[in-house]
């Protein structure tokens, strides 16, 4: 039985694109089974199960791709709903009756991507020198100002009502639409799969050393060779790529783009997402987010009608939608105090932060030499 | 302090010297002033290739800042650095062409886009036109920030020179380690060398990415080279363990490891013994040596310890409140009052 696990394990280690894409495709397969099973199957129908795994999706796409940021350049980013707002809106752009444009839902993807990535460098470009604390502000200014631009500029977006009649995706004879969400579950997986096998390889590579080597210690890693400035840019590029993918699935999805849809809540909510789920470690990160968008739209929900429906004193008259971020927040206190390196941390997390306690294991444990660590 | 001060005669000549000597440091007249305080003042400094030398001082000398002017980490007030004949520190020289560089291109498509607009009265033209000059305002003003390489040779060509930074250092062969040891303290040995040897290493994101034959290969080649260097220091086989859970004088060799990963020519050493008790630091003495004999290796060398540098140095250079107050083989400096009253003080009169 440990023979069997070991030899998964190495193979794993060995294969990872593959083990990540068996990985993907197995939930893929199995999520809309489990969904069947009670008590699941009495919270909603299997369609609505399932456009909600899609929405979880874009948030898991978003934890992700702040992952690369905060978790492996430690770079901290309070304003990473501006590029998902800046992919929503390229794609509004491009493919709605407002505009008048009707571009093809998947180049578009690119495009969305490569804009978000545009922004995330003219963003990073003017922060290179500000660290922690500083560039947190400068990024929630930055967070702030997007959505507002995107209000005000009515003539251009629409203001307060969005822009609405955002085109679907098609398929060759797939039309997209609102009434069947399997074609965007099925997208949305391949899309996480593809951009975690793409995270996965960075990390392992002359750049996912070179952003962590910036993490641990900005003035020793140029001084080892690294040119701190591209190595930034890249990582605020690439995660705002990310955010970028996520913002034109989403408003695809929901076939309207206003400005409301992206505020501060949306950044808090991913970096509560990727520090709960274990930061730097990218199944972590997914778990994390996929488990925290669940309990705010379904389970919330549910005790609402399970409390309701059994008449219990005092809780059947709280809403905990309502209680949302107040349970956040305590996660997040609770979290930090008893787990600071999340539910599915990188091994490396987890000796930073335990350190003492299992430096003797950690030094004698015949590790593999490229290990980075994740769960 | 003579002969230094005898090649410090005019670039041209000290150029010619660098020829026939086959200078891998030349250091001319480096100053650096903190506001009120003079910390180096006309430092002269010459290191021939395959030599060791030392920079002694007591606390407070300026020993690390002079050493951080060199990795380009702070910018000299004044005087020039060569690195192999190449001047890369110093002061700017024609620094404010530079944002006449950013501009350039953009106010150019402008005046043409301005004519053609005139000469056709097309509104398309006038639009196609600020859109390219967006575009090159906003290329410009990234590769001011990124630094590209045709960005360094524009300058160049154009006259403008600013010091170089210290990545920048490091690929024209600068090696170094810091006074308290800076590991990245949550990866391991192996990936500390790998991040040295980053400027090595040719793989780009978009390889990466693809996982292409080339990227892959160039991994397995890097892996095996951080391996033999770990060796080389002495730390085989340790390759996996997190660099903070290694030993002291384990830590500072690692750092060595690490600095030898992007193939230095001139390896700078800021105390590397400091800490270490007497057997590591013979371990580290004879490290020093062997890499000279087996790398042809330059070594500088800051030290407190006279006993340990006067075993080792071919050359010394003694600073004393920013100043160098001697120059010379280690007897030479030895012998030198100067040195023995910065060190001991002023005898009774």
């Amino acid at each position: 039985m440990t023979a069997a696990r070991s030899r998964v394990g190495a193979f794993a280690r060995d294969h990872r694109s593959l083990t990540v894409l068996i990985g993907w495709a197995l939930i893929a397969a199995l999520l809309p089974m489990f969904v069947l099973v009670p008590p699941f199957s009495t919270f909603q129908a299997q369609s609505l199960w399932i456009g909600g795994f899609a929405n979880a999706g874009v948030f898991i796409l978003l934890a992700l791709g702040l992952n690369i940021v905060v978790g492996l350049a430690g770079l901290l980013d309070l304003g990473y709903a501006a590029f998902f707002a800046i992919g929503s809106y390229a794609y509004a752009f491009g493919a709605s009756s407002f505009t008048g444009l009707h571009i093809p839902f998947w180049p578009m993807l690119l495009v969305g991507a490569l804009a978000a990535a545009t922004f995330g460098i003219l963003l990073g470009a003017p922060t290179l020198r500000l660290r922690g604390d500083y560039l947190a502000i400068v990024t929630l200014g930055f967070g702030e100002i997007v959505p507002a631009i995107f209000l005000n500029a009515d003539k251009y977006t629409a203001g307060t009502n969005g822009i609405g009649g955002v085109a679907q995706p098609e398929l060759g004879p797939i039309k997209f639409n609102f009434s069947d969400p399997l074609p965007f579950y099925i997208t949305m997986v391949v899309i996480l799969a593809l951009v975690m096998v793409f995270i996965y390889r960075l990390q392992d590579s002359r750049l996912g050393r070179a952003w962590m080597a910036i993490r641990e210690d900005e003035l020793a890693a140029a001084s080892s060779g690294v040119n701190t400035v591209t190595t930034k840019l890249l990582a605020f590029a690439l995660g705002a790529s990310t955010a970028g993918f996520a913002g034109v699935f989403n408003a695809s999805q929901l076939g309207i783009v206003s400005p409301d849809q992206f505020g501060f809540a949306v950044s808090f909510t991913v970096l509560a997402m990727v520090v709960l789920g274990g930061m730097g470690n990218a199944w972590g990160v997914a778990i994390g987010a996929f488990v925290l968008y669940e309990i705010q739209s379904v389970l919330l929900k549910q005790l609402n009608q399970f409390f309701q429906g059994q008449h219990v004193p005092i809780l059947e008259k709280i809403d905990f939608v309502q209680y949302q971020f107040l349970l956040y927040g305590l996660a997040l206190v609770g979290m930090m105090l008893l787990r600071p390196e999340g539910l599915f941390p990188s091994r490396r997390r987890q000796q930073e932060l335990h350190a003492g306690v299992a430096d003797a294991d950690v030094a004698d444990a015949p590790a593999p030499t490229n290990e980075l660590g994740d769960a | 302090m003579t002969g230094a001060a005898a090649t410090t005669a005019g670039s041209a000549g000290s150029a010619a010297s660098a020829a026939d000597r086959d200078l891998i440091l030349e250091a001319r007249k480096v100053t650096k002033r903190f506001g009120g305080l003079l910390a180096v003042h006309d430092v002269d400094l010459e290191i021939e290739r395959g030599a060791i030398v030392s920079l002694i001082g007591p606390n407070g000398a300026g020993k690390t800042t002079f050493f951080n002017v060199i990795v380009g980490i702070l910018d000299p007030t004044s005087g020039h650095i060569r690195i192999s004949g190449r001047r890369l520190i110093g002061r700017p020289i024609r620094a404010w062409l530079e944002p006449v560089l950013w501009v350039a291109p953009a106010a150019i498509v402008a005046v043409i886009t301005a004519i053609l607009g005139v000469i056709t009265g097309s509104p398309e033209v006038t639009a196609l036109g600020t859109a390219v000059v967006l575009f090159a305002l906003a290329a410009m003003f990234l590769s001011a920030i990124i630094r590209p390489r045709w960005y360094v040779r524009l300058l160049g060509r154009a006259g403008i020179f600013r010091s170089a930074k210290p990545n920048e250092m490091v690929s024209s062969g600068i090696g170094r380690t810091f006074q308290n040891i800076r590991l990245f303290a949550n990866m391991t040995a192996l990936e500390n060398v790998l991040v040295g040897m980053h400027s090595k290493l040719q793989a780009s994101p978009v390889d990466a990415l693809f996982s292409t034959p080339r990227a892959q290969a160039e991994e397995v080649r890097a892996e095996k080279r951080a391996n033999e260097l770990l060796a080389l220091v002495g730390l085989a086989g340790r390759g996996h363990v997190v660099a903070r859970n290694l030993p002291y004088g384990d830590q500072r060799r690692l750092e060595v490891a690490r600095a030898l990963g992007s193939e230095p020519t001139l390896l700078l050493l800021d105390e590397p013994t400091a800490g270490m008790n007497p057997q590591e630091t013979v371990t580290m003495m004879a490290l020093i040596r062997k890499l000279r004999s087996e790398l042809n290796l330059s070594v500088l060398l800051i030290e407190h310890d006279m006993r340990l540098v006067m075993g080792v140095s071919d050359r010394i250079s003694v600073l004393d409140h920013g100043e160098l107050i001697a120059e010379g083989t280690p007897e030479e400096v030895r012998a030198n009052p100067k040195v023995i009253e910065a060190y001991l003080g002023k005898p009774p009169e």
